[in-house]
């Protein structure tokens, strides 16, 4: 795949951006309007965050608000904390998901407990943004996607845009949030021109004051026959799927959970009652996460929603396999989506 | 910033102590320790007034594990008397004397030593986990994971424009984590207004620090990123406050961060219930108690008689009774209320 070059018409309050343009933008607006607001992280500086979210932002902010660090994670997102108690508005970039191992203890024995062990008395105004995912051979260290891992831990959300303009109003919320936000944005959706990537990661983004709440789902595509729970780069998936199968008269309703934390439960609840059938589709592993919660949500509130079980596509409890073929064996790929839409819709 | 091959001992007339200094900050030192330690007896006492029978660790009015600083109050009296309310501390599982000689509130942090509504925390955190934003003060469980938030205080004062600082304090056991190597480093490249401070109080739990340390000195580690660092033997309370009046005017001044490791004693086990089998030299420890050894020493100076004393151990009798009062009439959190305060 490319990247989308369809000529568009720019309306005076949206044009097309991708999403990494999408995520700089919303940090530029807090930056311009917040003086307390800077971003600190490995190479954000003139390198311009290795999977594009600080481009520019250097050149307009200075070296004094966009900050490189060395590769000490459990020094600067402890600085992050430390900064957001005393009352700045810090955004701390984690390269990736998957070394939250060398920092973990900052994030949630202290950046998620502080607000809760002084009863409220501590703010901790600070977003934590990490790259996610995998499909690009990059191995099982630099793949994953671990939101659900972040979302078990209690006391901060978890936020995980999958289109542009998702991207540009999540992060506007999460930076005024005055709870810590962990910032997820998938390699995926970025729109970065070195890595293939669904044309749905350039799109439309409002221009602008522009803020997206935290813990309402999306529908992005209404449908009748079925529901599809998802998040992040899986919901261009699900879309991409859902158009393929409105060929064959399946009518899927693709829903954008945005957060895993809050969770949107009752938009999980009212699309299933309405189509009796879910799959839930997550790039993160299958047990013990996001899959398994939707499905209790429905579980405890009223099975007999569910004309037939539940389908989960996830990653099957492996370790991200580096060789192509058998990355694309346990992603969550149209092929899997696909069938497992269509089980969930037979019979 | 200095530079040395190895840091060298500093003896307390090199630190700053000893007759020259001035009889009001010697009162104060003497003061504060004396204040810390009434209050911690105070907590042993009601700590295990109703333990029994036998020892049930989480029966009681201060449920939980409880890890006293007796016999560490040089280093908190010492750092602390340099310091104002606008600037942060962060503090050890043992974070006690640090708390008081820093001007917490006794009322609330002992109503959250006693899990009440009416503590710092609302009962959520335990004494392990005082905030205090009053006063910048919090402390952490997790060993050396207090250092890299003090970075950021630090770090927002200075880019507030303020001379305020941030003290972080460990145990000499945490010198060998790596948020301990991480923030020394990331302190000292970026000239952060902090002082580290790290308690010598040669027992990580039961492993002597020889078996686990490989330096003599952990000011030696300061030296190794380009900071001053000093080392003060003897748990002597004038040579810690002249090594801090230094690191704390470093500091305000823009000019970075500084370390000190204080030699200090651990007198008590290293929480309530430790049996401390494994200390050789527990027999010896009374003699070492710092607190006796300088009231003799101001005693002898003539800034201590025994009017003075009297007054000074009445008024922190007074102030910790009051505390334990406030927080036994507090009322306990709300079961309802358990879920409270996740999110702000």
């Amino acid at each position: 795949m490319t990247i989308t070059e369809t000529p568009t018409t720019p309306t005076p309050h949206s044009r097309r951006l991708t999403t990494s343009k999408a995520i700089v933008e919303a940090i530029a607006f807090e930056m311009d309007r917040d003086p307390s607001v800077f971003y600190l992280g490995e190479d954000v500086g003139s390198y311009g965050g290795i999977f594009g979210s600080t481009g520019g932002l250097l050149d307009r902010f200075g070296k004094d608000r966009v900050i490189d660090t060395p590769i000490s994670e459990t020094a600067f997102i402890g600085l992050g904390i430390g900064a957001a108690v005393e009352g700045m508005r810090p955004i701390v970039e984690l390269m990736f998901a998957d070394f939250m191992g060398v920092c973990l203890d900052q994030i949630y024995n202290h950046m998620a407990k502080i607000h809760f062990e002084s009863g409220g008395n501590v703010k901790v105004p600070m977003v934590l943004t990490m790259g996610a995912g995998g499909g690009y051979s990059d191995g099982a260290q630099h793949s994953q996607c671990l939101w659900g891992t972040f979302a078990h831990l209690p006391g901060m959300k978890v936020v995980v845009p999958s289109s542009p303009a998702d991207a540009k109003g999540l992060m506007t919320a999460a930076i005024r949030d005055d709870s810590p936000v962990v910032y997820m944005f998938h390699k995926g959706v970025m729109g970065l021109p070195w890595m293939a990537k669904n044309p749905r990661s350039n799109d439309d983004v409002p221009e602008g004051d522009y803020e997206t709440p935290i813990g309402k789902a999306n529908v992005v595509r209404s449908g009748n026959d079925v529901t599809v729970v998802t998040i992040s780069l899986s919901v261009h998936h699900a879309l991409d799927v859902a158009e393929r199968l409105a060929g064959d008269g399946i009518d899927v309703e693709v829903l954008d959970l945005r957060s895993l934390v809050p969770l949107d439960r009752e938009a999980i609840l009212a699309s299933v009652a309405k189509t009796g059938r879910l799959v839930v589709v997550d790039e993160d592993y299958l047990s013990f996460g996001m899959s398994g919660e939707v499905v209790a949500t429905i579980a405890e509130h009223d099975p007999t929603l569910l004309k037939r079980p539940a389908e989960r596509v996830a990653v099957p409890d492996v370790p991200i396999p580096y060789a192509h073929a058998l990355e694309y064996a346990v992603l969550p790929r149209h092929d899997r989506i696909e069938a497992a839409v269509r089980r969930a819709v037979a019979g | 910033m200095t530079t040395q091959a190895a840091a060298q001992p500093t003896t307390p007339q090199q630190a700053g102590g000893g007759p020259d200094l001035d009889p009001a900050v010697r009162l104060g030192l003497y003061e504060t320790m004396v204040l810390s330690r009434t209050y911690e007896e105070a907590i042993l006492r009601e700590y295990h007034a109703d333990k029994g029978p036998g020892f049930d660790i989480g029966k009681g009015l201060i449920p939980g594990e409880m890890h006293l600083s007796a016999g560490q109050e040089p280093v908190a009296a010492g750092v602390c008397a340099h310091l104002t309310t606008g600037d942060a501390v962060t503090a050890t599982h043992r974070p006690h004397h640090f708390a008081v000689a820093h001007g917490v509130d006794l009322r609330r942090m002992t109503a959250e030593i006693f899990g009440r509504e009416g503590g710092l925390g609302r009962g959520r955190g335990g004494h392990m986990h005082l905030f205090d934003p009053d006063t910048h003060f919090s402390c952490s469980g997790i060993i050396a994971e207090g250092y890299p938030p003090a970075l950021g205080q630090a770090f927002a004062f200075h880019r507030q424009g303020t001379d305020r600082i941030a003290v972080a304090v460990t145990g000499e056991g945490a010198a060998n984590q790596g948020a301990f190597h991480e923030s020394l480093n990331l302190a000292a490249r970026w000239s952060l207004p902090v002082v580290f401070v790290v308690e010598d109080n040669d027992w990580g739990i039961s492993v002597p620090r020889t078996a686990s340390t490989s330096v003599a000195s952990n000011a030696d580690r300061a030296v190794a990123y380009g900071i001053p660092g000093e080392r003060i033997e003897g748990n002597d309370v004038e040579g810690v406050y002249g090594a801090a009046r230094r690191a704390v005017a470093r500091a305000r001044a823009g000019e970075g961060p500084s370390l000190i490791e204080v030699h200090t004693l651990r007198l008590w086990g290293h929480f309530e219930g430790d049996a401390q089998g494994y200390r050789l030299d527990l027999e010896d420890a009374p003699s070492h108690d710092p607190i006796p050894r300088y009231e003799a020493a101001l005693r002898e100076a003539g800034v201590l008689d025994d009017e003075t004393v009297t007054r000074i151990r009445s008024a922190a009798g007074e102030r910790t009774e009051d505390a334990i009062a406030f927080a036994k009439n507090s009322p306990v959190p709300d079961p309802a209320s358990a879920t409270s305060y996740v999110f702000a």
